[in-house]
């Protein structure tokens, strides 16, 4: 469910390092919780984001999440697919449900995030009754 | 925290994949595949719900019609036995305790409330009941199923024939086998369809005979949760208590005075017929958005820049592919046409208000 090649945050997104750019969707635990997601707003290429800012939201039958950038840096790509097909962040959390793309602004951030061992506690913790 | 019930279909929808959610005390599905397809294969077939966590309260004894009617909006004595009536218990501001279904037995009256009022409307009941009329709350001992969707009298007529001659609002007491059981031609989805009361420990056996008679008829039924329950409630713009109307809501403000009958006398009438007169200060419209985003509960209403109401119930559309909700406006504002704005996560989006179902109702006269 969580692979082990990504980084993960507290608040649920994955995120993929290539070189200088992150990759961020969210986990399937996010989009479970989130049951099905109908609308995805996502944010304008080329802002400047810091790690923490709530970027994009998704909408649910359910509820609402915001999105929040795992690191500093620009959006250099977003996920317009998203716009025509939102379920795809229930089908393929971790493919082609990708929301938005970083170039990151400087490495030392990758450090506060998650590998998959410390995720897959926090889940653990956030499902104990 | 107490711990959930769970309906004698529980083991079902769990096997079945079910995702289940806690509901006004109750372990219930929320969803088997996804609530879009889901709510389509109501619209479009047929599809079952489990909804044993609605309460069912039996109201008896000598003189029970005129002790009901004091309590009810509607009113009971104008039914014969086989008769349903949508009605409402109202507080002596008017304010609706519950909207509910009456159902006119021979020897009196089985009430459909909402789960999350059972036990008050049980109390509030039995405090205005006087001698010999009882009340007794059978919710425990009567399971309750429904199956919806333009297929649905196709595939019950293999369960009981005489469903085909059954008019809306209507309902009939048969066997299924060797139990007991009342079939009405009611729902909350705005499609033909059924709903079936049977005893607790039948429910499995029913819903698997259900499952076979569609197979008989070469139809296909699907199981559907709550959520497209509420999809499909919303659509047909039928209030949902807790939502769109509650304690602080009048049936007026609500446009139910269609269940109001001033000629005779209830609970509420006083203040109802003063405010008939005196005309609402809010009243419960729908509209859909305009721009992009999903109203949603709370979510305050803005006309020229001042907050002038609240939403009450919103979702997407899975029939109409467009945002929709219900909310109260001033009565000025409540005009088909007229262009609010509604404040979705501090963007304001602007919405039209729509007269009547966002969807066609489809159910049989």
């Amino acid at each position: 469910m969580y692979p082990e090649d990504l980084l993960y945050t507290k608040s649920h997104e994955w995120v993929k390092v290539e070189d200088d750019r992150a990759i961020v969707g969210v986990t399937s635990y996010a989009q479970d919780q989130l049951v099905e997601v109908v609308f995805v707003e996502l944010p304008e290429e080329g802002k400047e984001v810091k790690a923490g800012d709530a970027v994009a939201t998704l909408e649910s039958v359910k509820a609402v999440a915001d999105v929040y950038a795992p690191v500093s840096g620009k959006i250099i790509e977003v996920n317009k697919q998203l716009e025509n097909q939102p379920e795809l962040v229930n089908q393929d959390p971790y493919g082609e449900g990708w929301i938005f793309v970083i170039e990151i602004a400087g490495e030392e951030e990758l450090h506060t995030l998650m590998k998959v061992s410390d995720y897959q506690s926090l889940i653990e913790n956030e499902l104990k009754p | 925290m107490e711990e959930l019930r769970k309906t004698p279909l529980n083991h079902i929808h769990k096997k079945l994949g079910a995702k289940m959610i806690p509901f006004a005390g109750w372990e219930m599905p929320l969803l088997y595949e996804t609530i879009s397809s889901e709510h389509q294969k109501v619209r479009t077939q047929a599809g079952i719900f489990d909804l044993t966590h609605m309460g069912e309260l039996k109201i008896y004894g000598k003189g029970c019609e005129l002790e009901l009617a004091k309590l009810t909006t509607n009113d009971p004595t104008k039914l014969s036995p086989g008769k349903i009536q949508y009605s409402l218990l109202c507080l002596p501001s008017g304010g609706i305790i519950d909207d509910i279904l009456v159902y006119r037995l021979e020897d009196g009256f089985l009430l459909v409330v909402n789960a999350a009022n059972t036990a008050k409307d049980y109390e509030w009941i039995k405090s205005h009941l006087r001698e010999p009329v009882k009340v007794e709350n059978l919710t425990d001992s009567l399971a309750l199923i429904a199956i919806q969707g333009p297929d649905s009298e196709k595939i019950m007529v293999n369960i009981e024939p005489a469903v085909s001659e059954l008019k809306y609002y209507n309902f009939l007491e048969t066997k299924i086998q060797n139990f007991r059981a009342i079939l009405s031609r009611t729902g909350y989805t705005g499609e033909d369809g059924f709903e079936i009361y049977i005893p607790w420990d039948e429910a499995p056996k029913t819903w698997e005979l259900l499952g076979e008679a569609a197979k008989i008829a070469g139809l296909s039924l699907a199981p559907v949760g709550l959520g497209a329950r509420d999809t499909l409630r919303l659509e047909m713009k039928y209030p949902l208590y807790g939502n769109d109307i509650d304690e602080t809501t009048t049936p007026l403000e609500a446009n139910l005075e269609w269940v109001v009958k001033f000629n005779h006398s209830f609970i509420g009438r006083d203040a109802l017929f003063e405010q008939k007169a005196s005309g609402v200060k809010k009243r419960l419209v729908g509209f859909v958005a305009l721009d992009r985003g999903i109203p949603r509960q709370g979510y305050p209403i803005f006309y020229q820049e001042k907050k002038v109401g609240v939403v009450t119930s919103g979702t997407l559309s899975p029939s109409l592919k467009k945002n929709i909700g219900m909310g109260y406006v001033p009565p000025a504002l409540e005009k088909p046409g007229t262009v609010i704005e509604l404040l979705i996560r501090e963007k304001k989006v602007r919405a039209e208000i729509t007269a009547g179902p966002f969807v066609p109702p489809r159910i049989k006269k």
